[in-house]
């Protein structure tokens, strides 16, 4: 139909990574799509896709989504080589079609690293981040009620810097970019937040250095300093976070109080 | 005590820190002898005097000795950390991204700028600091003439093209690994990182440039 409706839809091939589970191999396999419209989502794309295949008996593609608004980090992908796809500071769910053009191959993978094992498809299985941030990114006291808000005096400088670290979603994208698999920027991030506040300097030393034992043991690379994680973060975390933590451990394995004790547990 | 050190070295962020401090040890020493080195545009007798009390200097077997200390922590550790993150990556994408999600080919490199440049440096030292010992007399003292052999080897086309390649690589390795070393080290500040940056790449820039010159020196003009 030579209607103006038509005019504005596109024509998309993918190249989908297709895995039955955590132990069959995967590959790349080809699907394309007439009609889509350059207002959807990345997400709203597979959502109609996956209607095609289910139409057509076919097992629908599993990927990851829950918020679909930028905020829980789920939408895990890797769109032609980049995590969240070519567009910066933006999850998957919030990256639209219009920034693909008609007749684009688009080709879409699962995020990879050791760390991250594939679930199927396109979910992995991120939760080596959560053991992460259990092994040390809290604050053990008792919070109470809500503070007055400027009852502690914190700098504006720093409050931002805080703030920015904890913008983080956990999303992993920073790992997926990564060419060593590294999960630097993350855990920077959230020792950070802490290490910048007043609330975050009692356990200071003792956080940061089980983070990081936890972070080995899950079999995270390690860290060249290459900057493609920040490249890939959709929340636009800094490097300057991995810095602070090179700084932080390197007070931690000099000056800290209860070395010994964190080294041995 | 040093039970705990021990731990917070081992780890991959402590193994970064053997890196840096290891690698920034042989920054320096690469400054400094690319600067002797420059002493061949004073003249032959120039070159040879500085070389004769250099060497003549007791000094001189501690400063071996921790070079030869600092770059074998430093490839160990550089070839163990590699080893350990195509662990960690076994896979990388069906399409290299271009924009900065993808990663620098100075930065990508490094495991294989080191290595040559570990291959070079053992050659180098069998070429010169091993190779044929002619002697010669400065202001009456009686040394050895590294002058003419430096001449005899530049004058080779092979070698001087063989040199030329492993002192862009060494460039290429500290392109990116003096300005990486500062972040490793966590110095870093908003205000100051361009000027790091700035301040690695013409490092590396001026350090290669220097080395070059000898060869081309010898080569073209001499030769
Ligand atoms: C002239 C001798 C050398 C100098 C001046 C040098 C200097 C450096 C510097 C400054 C870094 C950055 C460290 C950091 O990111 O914190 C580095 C990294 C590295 N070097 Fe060297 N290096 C030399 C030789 C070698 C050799 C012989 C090898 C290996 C056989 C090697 C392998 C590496 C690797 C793999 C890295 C990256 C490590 C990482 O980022 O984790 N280098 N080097
Ligand atoms: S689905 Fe929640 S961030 Fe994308």
């Amino acid at each position: 139909m030579a209607g103006n409706n038509n005019s504005r839809t596109m024509r998309i091939n993918l190249k989908v990574w297709r895995q039955k589970n955590q132990n069959t191999e995967g590959r790349l396999v080809d699907y394309a799509l007439d009609n889509v419209s350059p207002d959807m989502s990345f997400l709203e794309m597979f959502d109609v896709l996956n209607e095609k295949l289910v139409a057509q008996n076919d097992e629908p593609v599993a990927f990851a989504h829950d918020c679909r608004e930028g905020i829980c980090g789920s939408c895990a992908m890797v769109i032609d080589g980049e995590p969240h796809g070519p567009q910066t500071g933006t999850t998957t769910c919030q990256l639209h079609m219009r920034t693909f053009s008609d007749g684009d191959t688009i080709v879409v993978e699962p995020f990879r690293a050791k760390a991250f094992p594939v679930v199927k498809d396109l979910v992995t299985n991120r939760t080596a981040l959560d053991r992460i941030q259990a092994a040390g990114g809290y604050v053990s006291v008792a919070t109470g009620n809500a503070p007055d808000g400027n009852a502690i005096p914190i700098a504006k400088e720093i409050a931002d810097m805080a703030m920015d670290a904890a913008a983080c979603i956990q999303c992993g994208a920073c790992v997926a970019a990564c060419r060593n698999g590294s999960a630097m920027l993350f855990v920077s991030a959230k020792v950070s937040q802490f290490s910048l506040l007043p609330q975050g300097q009692a356990e200071r030393e003792r956080r940061v250095s089980r983070m990081v034992w936890q972070m080995d043991e899950e079999d995270f690379g390690s860290c060249t300093n290459m900057g493609s994680c920040a490249a890939a973060c959709p929340k636009e975390i800094k490097v300057e976070n991995i810095a602070r933590m090179n700084r932080e451990f390197g007070r931690a394995m000099i000056f800290g109080r209860d070395r010994k004790q964190t080294a041995e547990d | 005590m040093s039970q705990g050190i021990l731990r917070y070295l081992g780890s991959t962020m402590g193994r970064k820190y053997i890196m840096a401090i290891s690698g920034l040890v042989w920054t320096l020493f690469v400054l400094t002898h690319m600067l002797g080195n420059l002493l061949i545009f004073a003249s032959a007798d120039a070159y040879n005097f500085y070389a004769y009390k250099l060497t003549s200097n007791p000094l001189i077997y501690v400063a071996e000795a921790a070079l030869v200390v600092f770059i074998g922590m430093h490839a160990a550790t550089g070839i163990g950390l590699r080893m350990r993150n195509s662990r960690t990556k076994p896979n990388l994408y069906a399409v290299t991204p271009k924009s900065a999600k993808g990663a620098s080919v100075t930065s990508k490199s490094m495991i294989w700028s080191g290595t040559i440049t570990l291959v070079f440096l053992i050659l180098h030292l069998i070429t010169f600091k091993f190779g044929a010992y002619y002697e010669t007399t400065v202001d009456g003292i009686l040394m050895r003439d590294i002058h003419k052999l430096v001449v005899e080897c530049f004058s080779q086309t092979g070698y001087v093209v063989w040199y030329g390649v492993c002192l862009v690589l060494v460039g290429m390795h500290l392109y990116h690994g003096v300005a990486s070393s500062f972040q490793t080290l966590g110095i870093n500040h908003p205000k100051f990182n361009n000027a790091i940056k700035g301040f690695g790449w013409a490092y590396s820039i001026v350090v290669a440039l220097g080395f070059l010159a000898v060869p081309f020196y010898v080569f073209f003009v001499k030769g």
